[in-house]
């Protein structure tokens, strides 16, 4: 049987190099899977890895990806940081989404004369409401009943994804849709502003890069930014030192809820332009492993995007390009994930074969 | 004549870790039946060796010989099989077991219950050891635990028994009845290698003594024919630096406890019963007693972080404080070094620069904005004054030493200047250099009118510092006694919890102050 020994000091340098490693473990299974299909290994990797990154328009398209995914991430981290796991980033999502279309809506059935670059705070505001509100309900759950957060944020996900559908397929359903279940397409005064003419890619990208070097100045330079960090690693310390756990609560839950917020709210009035049940691509899950591939740093969680937005895009072309189902892109990420949680493990303990089972010592103390 | 053949002997031991090397060429041997003291301060590498010695490490050179043969131990179960038990400083029981059930743990599933408790109850008798094997074990004291792990070495028939330092959890009482336990082990030809920094324990216990110094041997004598200050200054290689104690200047009340009563505050917790002490400007007051005895929860209780205090039980400076919160009532100038220093004094895994600002704040600038420099300066300040070996401001709070943390800890604590301050254990796992700088420092803050508490275990440290002595037992706390007129085996009964009960005169002596407190 295998025993896991703890290391003394476990070494800095492999800590940074883990997601490295984990991301090699997953080319090398991804190639490896490519050939058991029968699919050229180069190609297959080339869709994934290349053709993302090559060219203007490729980039363009993973800074869109890559948008909700860093804003979620960013949330997420610091909530990880502070040992209150949020996994209901998703169900924080929607409301934004929610919200943020509700409101474009709102100005497109009124025709509400407003420029884009008026609209544009109004939405981040009301994708932020959104998924804060929808986070507070973690965090009253938690604060007064002592609920488990893990579980009440991710059973809210399904709570938000209803709510959604019964708004589209009811309330909001487009009169002109073809009883499709999604609302009309907003109005183009609603829409985020476009960085590049003809391209997809909005200004919500820069104010999510904006919010993930906002993160990092918060997390590692201001007083209350430490003071959160405390009570995750060390929560008599931080009774010792007087800082609230229920602050730090109440802080991460609504900042992340808000961010993962203002994610939805730039999907639905971004690329989407209109509320359908398929507002998001499981966006708030896979920030979880954007989080931690980018070790719970904010900046960190910027390259973590990129990465993970690849995938995205990879299994949208290896559809269409070679002829494998999308469904690889959710396989590789838990590979991924898998190989990092695998690469963390062995970087804190030390893996040992033994051939009696421990419990057959005699006598002695059982600790050593 | 031949010299018999030690049971254990080390040749030429050496053990490196990353950026030190912890055993340096250390040889050590130890015949049948003989107490050896491993002396040394913290960091000399006891630890370490004793380690190798139990198979937990391995030499980087050297040999061990068993009985003369060289044996190559791989793994702590390999160390028992030989013979070799070791009872740690930490014990390793679970509190929700009985004693039987514990010991059955570690043992062979064949055996039934019943047959280990008959064995437990066999062993105790044989060493005159009190143990009842059906009590569970959160029920039991400090001293009873430490038998437990004691008795459940002894079922191995050991040749080799290894105590890390034994007697820091104990009352002076029980000490004296661990040594006739353990002469009466070693009386069966069992070896004992008995690790320690109290010399006057090991003058009065060991045969031998070997005394390590930066991880080499640095002497092998004879206890015995060795005074104190001759030990002292083997393990230092210095005498030990003087503390002038000067006649304190007791000013105002500052912190006032009355008839202070809290329930559990979990399973495994002591409640406070009555406890009533007072805290003037320019005095050193001291808690004795053995620990889990109601200090931690007293603590908790007068430094915020038990925010269940009501009413009038608590004062600062006259004002009601059981509502505030550590934060509050540092601003008020109450200050507390706890006793874990890792997780609770510190963050483990953030830099002494940043555990800076669990208690100070002078680098936080406008709107939370930390300062760096003004913080790493700061840091480094401390570091400096109270000698703290680390690489520097930046160095992880977990890659301290004991030692080393607790004089940060320490530092950063007197160099806020309070006006109170708490200390838990303010020595423990110290150098005797670095033991002697804080109480020298608490003298100094009490000569500039500061009020400390200091709880702690070891009476000599109480003795050497405190101006005044309550002894703490079973949650209850007992009444003052200058320091001068009281004596170690006063003491050491009262930490037993027999105090004579408060006469009149004292309570007549507590009544001007005592405006709120008892009827």
């Amino acid at each position: 049987m295998i025993r896991l020994d703890a290391r003394g000091e476990p070494s800095r340098l492999m800590s940074i190099l883990s997601p490295v490693i984990a991301l090699a473990i997953t080319i090398a299974f991804a190639a490896a899977m490519f050939a058991a299909l029968g699919k050229d290994p180069v190609r297959g990797l080339s869709v994934f890895l290349f053709e993302p990154l090559n060219g203007v328009r490729a980039l363009t398209e993973l800074g869109l990806k890559a948008t909700p995914l860093i804003l979620c991430a960013v949330g997420l981290a610091l909530c990880y940081r502070c040992n209150v796991w949020n996994i209901g980033a998703e169900g924080q999502y929607l409301l934004g989404a929610i919200c943020g279309g509700g409101l474009a809506l709102f100005v497109t059935e009124h025709g509400i004369a407003i420029g884009r670059w008026a609209f544009f705070p109004l939405l981040i505001a009301a994708g932020a409401v959104g998924g804060a509100l929808w986070a507070s309900i973690v965090a009253v759950l938690r604060d007064r009943f002592h609920a488990n957060e893990i579980l009440v944020s991710l059973m809210l996900v399904y709570v938000a994804n209803l709510f959604l559908s019964f708004l589209v397929f009811g309330p909001w359903k487009d009169p002109n849709g073809f009883n499709f279940p999604q609302t009309m397409s907003f109005a183009a005064s609603t829409a985020v502003p476009r960085v590049l003419q003809g391209l997809r890619l909005h200004w919500g990208f820069a104010v999510a890069l904006a919010s993930a070097f906002a993160m990092w100045v918060y997390l590692f330079r201001t007083y209350s930014g430490i003071q959160l960090q405390v009570g995750g690693p060390a929560p008599a310390a931080a009774r010792y030192a007087g800082f609230s756990s229920r602050t730090a609560l109440w802080t991460v839950l609504l900042v992340s809820g808000g961010l993962a917020g203002v994610a939805g709210a730039f999907e639905a009035a971004g690329p989407m332009g209109q509320l359908t049940p398929h507002v998001s691509m499981g966006y708030g899950f896979t920030a979880i492993i954007v989080a931690f591939v980018g070790r719970l740093h904010p900046l960190g969680c910027v390259l973590g995007s990129a990465l993970l937005s690849m995938f995205v895009i990879g299994g949208e072309l290896a559809q269409s390009r070679i002829g494998l189902p999308s469904a690889l892109t959710g396989v590789f990420q838990g590979v991924l994930l898998l190989a990092l949680l695998a690469c963390d493990t062995l970087i804190q303990y030390r893996p040992r074969w033994t051939r009696t089972p421990p419990r057959a010592s005699s006598g002695g103390a059982t600790s050593s | 004549m031949t010299a018999p053949v030690p049971r254990l002997e080390l040749r030429h031991v050496t053990k490196r870790f990353a950026t030190v090397v912890a055993n340096d060429d250390v040889a050590l041997s130890v015949q049948p039946g003989e107490i050896h003291a491993v002396l040394g301060e913290n960091g000399a590498g006891k630890s370490t060796l004793m380690k190798v010695i139990y198979g937990a490490l391995r030499p980087d050179a050297g040999e061990i010989l068993w009985n003369g043969a060289p044996v190559h131990l791989k793994s702590p179960h390999e160390a028992r099989e030989l013979g070799i038990a070791m009872v740690f400083q930490h014990f390793s029981l679970f509190d929700t077991l009985t004693v039987a059930e514990n010991v059955w743990l570690g043992l062979s599933p064949k055996l039934s219950l019943q047959s280990v408790a008959d064995g437990i109850r066999a062993k105790a008798s044989e060493y005159g050891l009190e143990i009842d094997p059906a009590r569970p074990v959160h029920t039991l004291s400090v001293g009873e635990r430490q038998r437990v792990e004691i008795v459940r070495a002894l079922l191995g028939e050991p040749k080799l028994l290894i105590l890390d330092e034994p007697t820091s959890v104990l009352t002076p009482g029980a000490v004296q009845k661990l040594f006739v336990t353990l002469r009466q082990i070693a009386a069966t030809g069992c070896s004992i290698l008995y690790i320690s920094h109290k010399l006057d324990e090991i003058r009065a216990l060991c045969h031998r003594c070997t005394v390590l110094r930066g991880g080499k041997v640095v002497g092998r004598t004879d206890p015995t024919l060795e005074t104190t200050a001759s030990l002292s200054r083997l393990m230092i290689g210095a005498d030990p630096p003087k503390i002038v104690h000067r006649a304190p200047k007791v000013g105002k009340l500052v912190l006032r406890v009355r008839e202070l009563t809290l329930g559990k505050p979990d399973r495994f917790g002591v409640a406070l019963d009555h406890v009533s002490l007072d805290l003037h400007e320019g005095e050193v007051v001291g808690i004795a007693g053995v620990s889990g005895n109601g200090q931690q929860e007293l603590l908790a209780a007068l430094s915020g972080e038990d925010p269940r205090v009501d009413g009038h039980a608590v004062e600062l400076f006259g004002k009601a404080v059981g509502r505030k919160g550590p934060h509050g009532r540092r601003k008020m100038g109450l200050h507390f070094v706890p006793e874990e220093r890792l997780g609770r004094g510190t963050v483990p895994s953030l830099s002494l620069a940043i555990n800076m600002l669990l208690t100070r704040r002078e680098a936080v600038g406008r709107l939370g904005w930390i300062h760096g420099r003004a913080l790493r300066n700061q840091t480094h300040g401390i570091i400096g004054r109270f000698r703290v070996r680390t690489s520097g401001p930046l160095a992880l709070a977990r890659s301290l030493s004991g030692g080393n943390l607790q004089k940060y800890l320490v530092g950063r604590e007197i160099d806020a200047v309070p006006k109170v301050l708490l200390l838990a254990q303010p020595t423990w796992g110290v150098d005797v250099g670095a033991a002697a700088q804080i109480r020298s420092e608490l003298l100094a803050l009490r000569d500039a009118g500061c009020a400390v508490l200091v709880v702690s275990e070891e009476l000599e440290e109480l003795f050497e510092v405190t101006d005044r002595l309550y002894v703490m037992a079973r949650g209850r706390i007992s009444p003052p006694i200058p320091t001068p007129q009281a004596t170690v085996e006063q003491i050491g009964e009262w930490m037993s919890g027999l105090w004579p009960a408060p006469t009149q005169e004292a309570k007549a002596l507590e009544a001007p102050t005592g405006s709120g407190g008892p009827a």
